[in-house]
């Protein structure tokens, strides 16, 4: 991986969601659903963010394409700032910057057939003629493993992993640079996830795709990623290669996630950290360190000083103050 | 496309690729796969044999009738159902079985065309309301809620009051009734669709607002339209007859259903004839209508049944 200009730059994204309440639907509040992440992935890299259920990862990954408007920050995407686009411009970038959906049911219009919903995409940005176009439908089943012949059928004759087939190629048909992988493989069977996962690592290096790979289940992230985000209330806590990760985690929280991977061998004694309490609100997060009163190496100063999120090893970035003393590595 | 050859002849395999394809042998659209769950409904048959019934009935109604719904036998006034009058004459010695015959084409035509004048326009309203939002949504709601305050035969009396009584006006109100019925369907159905992830999906693939209103939106909302359109076919034709009976429908001599019920009422005890039939066609054509639409319903949505 060279360190070049990075192909998506994310700084200071927020995603507030207004809690409306009272006799007048006034606003009394907000979910901090992403709260100030920043990051940067580089040209054919997988970057894998993790965290629990609620932590905004899926919400960080659909702000970054404007599908959720953020609510501050900017987006980056080959050095110009998607946040500024109009719809229009945002509508014909959009072929460079693709999504697959976690829910492969949910995400396939039931009405239409394979051949629409993979030769929309290329309808609306105006990819050759109808005849090229069913070309490329065929091609593109075929790539990601089903037969030409399954063009004419409707989503609802198709099992879940050969939906999110599917969904997969609808993602790739416009040859995108960039695809967010929000779940893809959460909502399917263990049998099939292996294979749907194999699919998307092969694709990755035959079509030098850049994934950013969301996901809870930690054994997935460190399969496809190349780096790892960790997020927790909608905060970017750890990031850092996918070998410094797993063996040296550095904030507290990615160490009680590690902790908890289980193992297969049942004799083996492992030291868990299990965390008390539970996830705080994310409309009424705690001051200073949003981890603090979990953390069980909590510091005076983590309960009135937010972290910064900084490199304190070389490409290692976390938010946590027990990494204050350290220089930062340059 | 290197990457396309490379992978051409090597499929995934996997229990995925071949467990759904036995089972499913041809595709099937899902309006093919309603139609044949509708197919199996004894009820929404017998609807539809009902309505085919009054359909036939009233193209064919010159084939049907000896006599013109117009003729008037002065000396055969109030018979009873016979040979030559087989529903028997009214107080005018008209057949009433030719003025039947000849009222299924009223009602009908006044169900249909009230249905689809509220339809187109309750739809529009309601996508609109639906998918814009806001204060555009505030507007055509509270509008459609003070319609719906009226009661809708009040509301349907005041406008052909004001429109002057005849059968069209007749038609023009029950189609403005029914507005805000078709309108909130629409609305809700909008809303709920609007909020799929396959909707989210479109706009990620870079479509434009109008195109996934009419191909995305639009297809997935028009089930519980249908349903809706069928069993308001049977509200207008019960409509229209309420009208017709209250004098403000079709006039004199048209042989609408309402209107000879309420000509005819006054001999309910000496010649029930006169009230029954066109009582018992208005019974059997709304019936009818409802069978079809509650068929449509579990054939289009069949987690709805249970």
């Amino acid at each position: 991986m060279t360190k070049t200009e990075p192909l998506l730059r994310v700084t200071n994204l927020k995603k507030y969601f207004p809690i409306k309440g009272g006799v007048f639907g006034r606003r009394v509040g907000d979910v901090k659903a992403v709260n100030d992440v920043s990051f940067e992935v580089y040209d054919k890299e997988v970057l894998g963010i993790v965290g629990e259920s609620g932590c905004g990862k899926s919400t960080t990954g659909k702000a970054l394409l404007r599908l959720i408007e953020p609510t501050e920050g900017s987006v980056y995407f080959q050095g110009e700032d998607i946040t500024a686009k109009s719809p229009e411009e945002m509508r014909k970038m959009r072929r460079d910057m693709q999504i697959i959906f976690q829910d492969p049911y949910a995400s396939l219009n039931p009405r239409h057939t394979v051949e629409k919903i993979l030769g929309e995409p290329l309808l609306v940005h105006g990819v050759g003629s109808k005849a090229e176009r069913r070309k490329k439908v065929e091609e593109i089943l075929e790539i990601v493993g089903l037969p030409k012949e399954h063009a004419s059928r409707y989503p609802h004759q198709f099992s879940g992993g050969q939906r999110q087939r599917i969904g997969i190629a609808r993602a790739l048909i416009v040859r995108p640079k960039l695809i967010v992988c929000d779940e893809p493989v959460s909502a399917l069977d263990v049998s099939i996830q292996s294979q749907i996962l194999n699919l998307m690592e092969d694709l990755q290096e035959d079509f030098g795709l850049t994934y950013i790979f969301i996901a809870h289940d930690l054994s997935v992230v460190k399969h496809i990623s190349h780096r790892i985000g960790v997020m927790y209330l909608g905060k970017m806590v750890e990031l850092s290669s996918n070998e410094d990760l797993y063996s040296e985690p550095l904030h507290p929280y990615t160490q009680s996630l590690l902790s908890a991977v289980p193992e297969p061998d049942p004799d083996m004694q492992k030291d868990r950290i299990v965390l008390e309490g539970d996830v705080p609100s994310p409309s009424d997060p705690p001051d200073g360190c949003a981890f603090h009163n979990r953390c069980p190496s909590c510091m005076e100063i983590c309960k009135t000083v937010i972290p910064e999120f900084r490199e304190v090893r070389k490409d290692h970035f976390t938010a946590c103050h027990l990494y204050n003393e350290e220089q930062p590595v340059n | 496309m290197e990457a396309a050859d490379k992978k051409t002849g090597q499929p995934m395999p996997g229990p995925e690729n071949q467990e759904p394809n036995t089972s499913v042998p041809e595709p099937a659209s899902p309006w093919k796969v309603a139609f044949r769950r509708l197919r199996k409904n004894k009820l929404a048959m017998i609807g539809l044999g009902i309505i085919l019934f009054f359909i036939a009935i009233a193209l064919a109604a010159p084939l049907l009738t000896s006599q013109g719904y117009e003729t008037m036998n002065g000396s055969d006034r109030l018979q009873g159902p016979s040979g030559a009058y087989w529903f028997g004459t009214d107080d005018l010695g008209r057949d009433i079985f030719a003025r039947i015959v000849y009222g299924a084409r009223i009602s009908l035509f006044v169900g249909f065309f009230a249905v689809t004048g509220a339809l187109v326009f309750g739809s529009i309203l309601g996508i609109v309301a639906g998918y814009y939002g806001r204060w555009v949504d505030m507007i055509i709601s509270r509008f459609f809620d003070i319609m719906l305050a009226f009661p809708s035969i009040l509301l349907a009396i005041a406008i052909v009051a004001i429109l002057g009584p005849s059968l069209q006006n007749a038609l023009i109100a029950i189609a403005i009734i029914n507005i805000p019925i078709f309108g909130r369907l629409v609305r809700s159905k909008v809303i709920s669709i609007r909020e799929e992830e396959y909707i989210m999906a479109a706009k990620a693939q870079g479509m434009k607002s109008g195109r996934i209103l009419i191909h995305h939106v639009l297809p997935n909302s028009t089930a519980p339209i249908i349903v809706q359109a069928t069993l308001g076919f049977g509200t207008a034709i019960l409509e229209a007859a309420a009208l017709g009976f209250l004098g403000l429908g079709a006039q004199p001599p048209t042989p609408e259903w309402g209107r000879m019920l309420s000509d005819s009422r006054q001999y309910i005890q000496s010649a029930p004839w006169t009230v029954l039939f066109p009582g018992i066609s208005i019974m059997l054509v709304v019936l009818g209508f409802n069978m079809i639409g509650d068929g449509l319903r579990d054939a289009l949505d069949p987690k709805l049944k249970q």
